[in-house]
């Protein structure tokens, strides 16, 4: 199939007065993973749901592998797996037979199911607690299965809410792994976080979503590029007077702010050298200076600082 | 605005997932265990004096329904215990089956899958049925065969197409309640809410309701004491408002099926009852036509109740 295999245009959802999600248009390419990146309340989970029509937008529409939800929920719904944000089983069912319910419901026939979950538990290294009561699992263990789930369900595009929302770090390291390997089974993956770490680390596009807008849609590292104009950080921890202003005559500074006692400045490159240089020659006295990438939080915090000084 | 495929596939398999819960549940064991044991209760201590009333055993025709009916004190009839104690396990089976999926956070992730809510829903209320059925059915043999053992002779055929009559309206009469539970447990987020709320109406229908008729019924149509026809009146409207609930449909239908001498259900005037053999039993399609309308009531408050719920269920928010 060519063209986007997620595509949106307008999509909106009012509840009320409330504008929960606001004319939203994006796409996602088949096989790529897709970060819906905002804070809590954005619209992720209300956009997520009328892209698998359990919600009906108020206006606009959506396609998802070509078929509208609101028309042809079912269709969706065979190609698409789902994970929900805090997953949930049966506590009291084992993991198979949690997987054997769904199966059933998606369609598999019972020898189908049970070679499906057999294969899509090794792959989620759960084969050895499939027959204990999901009750016994750990977080981890839960959002697995999940992955488990889609796996079994032979979905192709893959929707995860919130993924390692309370996992410890070792899980999430593990779940991260999972779903790069998903992504090179071809997988199309839709990820919604706050944790931007998380998804700087795995998705190859993000939208930054905020007030049920997207603000930004892009790559990762030319949203850097777009919005900080610059790629490093350095903080400059000195005392004197009229630092700031020294500073931000050093060629290559971006942005200079204060952060606290500390000044913090944005550059294009690591320009600790010259901002030392400058604030020696402005009288000040320095007692602290280091330098890092910048991260899609500062991107993340400066758009919607933006945003917000702009309303 | 057509949805495409069959809105009922995968309620059979939801069916089975919630009959296997409800059947293997320790809430139904126990509720079993109480049904069946107040069940036996009453039918013991019924068939004594059933001996006594019968005289010798063969006099009465009908003497194996008055092990439902009557009423040895301080023990009420089984039929009693069964108005009682049905709402109950329909309560039980139902209160907690919607807003428990939400509590679970297994809703989204169930509805993700190809299948519309409609067969949610109705598979989750048809396992419930079927739970109700096979909990009667079971009970209802389990007295009859005690009735075999203690008074030594079997059914006749016409006590049996009663009693199975019986059956057929107790299970209706659960089906309305476990409607109610379930619509409640759609509004109710809440298990507990949704529990009291259903204990509410049943403490109402159950209890209440009596109480209320009269105050009603006084205020819409009070009688004139001179004026014989506006007290034929009131009794008409008392008899129609008492016909609001559950209970007072179970208990017609009860009375018609199983006391075959049941003419009437309401007033009956001296003109009417003219040429009557008095005391003679109906035949059963007869007891039938009479109480059609109760069945048909019942039957048509749990399509109410269901369609109530069906629209909530279809309106509400996946989202928890």
């Amino acid at each position: 199939m060519s063209g986007p295999i997620i595509h949106t245009e307008g999509l909106t959802k009012a509840y009320g007065s409330k504008i929960a999600v606001d004319r939203l248009d994006f796409d996602v390419e088949a096989g790529e993973v897709f970060g819906l990146l905002g804070p809590n309340g954005a619209g992720k989970t209300t956009t997520i749901l009328m892209l698998l029509g359990l919600t009906e937008p108020t206006s606009g529409t959506a396609r998802v592998a070509g078929f509208d939800p609101l028309r042809q929920p079912l269709e969706v719904k065979r190609r698409v797996g789902y994970m929900p944000d805090q997953v949930g089983f049966y506590d009291n069912l084992s993991g198979i037979v949690n997987l054997r319910y769904t199966a059933r419901l998606a369609g598999l026939d019972r020898r189908e199911a049970d070679e499906a979950i057999a294969k899509s538990l090794e792959r989620v290294h759960l084969s050895h607690a499939g027959a204990k009561p999901v009750g016994t699992y750990s977080r981890g263990m839960r959002q697995r299965l999940a992955i488990a789930e889609i796996l079994m369900k032979g979905a192709s595009i893959a929707i995860l809410d919130e993924p390692t929302g309370g996992l410890d770090p070792q899980s999430t390291r593990e779940f991260l792994e999972l779903i790069r390997s998903l992504k090179k089974d071809g997988m199309t993956i839709l990820l919604s976080s706050h944790l931007l770490e998380l998804v700087q680390s795995v998705c190859d596009r993000v939208a930054l979503f905020n007030n049920g807008k997207i603000g930004l849609t892009g790559r990762v590292e030319s949203l850097l590029q777009d919005v900080l104009g610059g790629s490093h950080w350095i903080r400059v921890e000195a005392t004197g007077d009229n630092l700031e202003a020294a500073v931000a005559r050093v060629p290559g500074v971006t942005r200079v702010t204060r952060d606290g006692a500390a000044l913090r400045v944005e550059a294009t490159g690591d320009l600790r050298a010259d901002i030392a240089r400058a604030v020696v020659h402005a009288g000040g006295n320095l007692t602290m200076i280091a330098a890092g990438h910048a991260s899609l939080e500062d991107v993340y915090t400066r758009y919607f600082e933006g945003v917000a000084h702009a309303a | 605005m057509r949805r495409e495929g069959s809105a009922l596939s995968g309620a059979a398999t939801v069916m089975a997932k919630e009959l296997a819960d409800n059947l293997t549940s320790t809430r139904m064991r126990l509720l079993e265990l109480l049904i069946f044991v107040t069940g036996a209760g009453a039918v013991y201590a019924t068939i004594g004096s059933v001996k006594d009333l019968a005289g010798l055993v063969g006099e009465d025709q009908f003497i194996f329904l008055r092990i439902f009916t009557t009423a040895k004190e301080p023990l009420p009839s089984f039929v009693a215990f069964l108005g009682f104690l049905i709402p109950i396990v329909s309560i039980a089976l139902g209160f907690d089956s919607v807003n428990s999926e939400f509590n679970n956070r297994t809703m989204s992730r169930i509805l993700a899958q190809p299948i519309y809510r409609d067969a949610l829903l109705f598979g989750k209320f048809m396992s419930g049925l079927v739970t109700l059925a096979v909990v009667l059915a079971a009970l209802w043999i389990f007295v009859v065969g005690l009735g075999i053992l203690m008074l030594g002779l079997p059914p006749g055929t016409n006590e049996v197409v009663r009693g199975f009559a019986f059956l057929i309206a107790a299970i209706a009469y659960g089906a309305v309640w476990l409607a109610m539970a379930m619509l409640f447990s759609i509004v109710f987020r809440s298990s507990a809410t949704a529990a009291l709320a259903s204990l509410a109406v049943w403490l109402l229908f159950a209890f209440f309701w009596q109480m209320l008729v009269p105050l009603i019924t006084l205020a819409i149509a009070p009688p004139d004491m001179f004026d014989p026809m506006s007290q034929l009146a009131t009794i008409n409207v008392g008899m129609g408002i008492a016909r609001f609930s559950p209970n007072t449909l179970f208990g017609e239908a009860t009375q018609a099926f199983l006391n075959p001498e049941t003419r009437s259900l309401g007033p009956v005037l001296a003109s009417q009852m003219q040429g009557a053999d008095r005391g003679a039993p109906l035949p059963f399609d007869q007891s039938l036509m009479l109480v059609w309308p109760q069945m048909t009531g019942m039957i048509a408050s749990v399509i109410v109740l269901f369609t109530i719920a069906y629209i909530a269920f279809q309106r509400q928010e996946v989202r928890a």
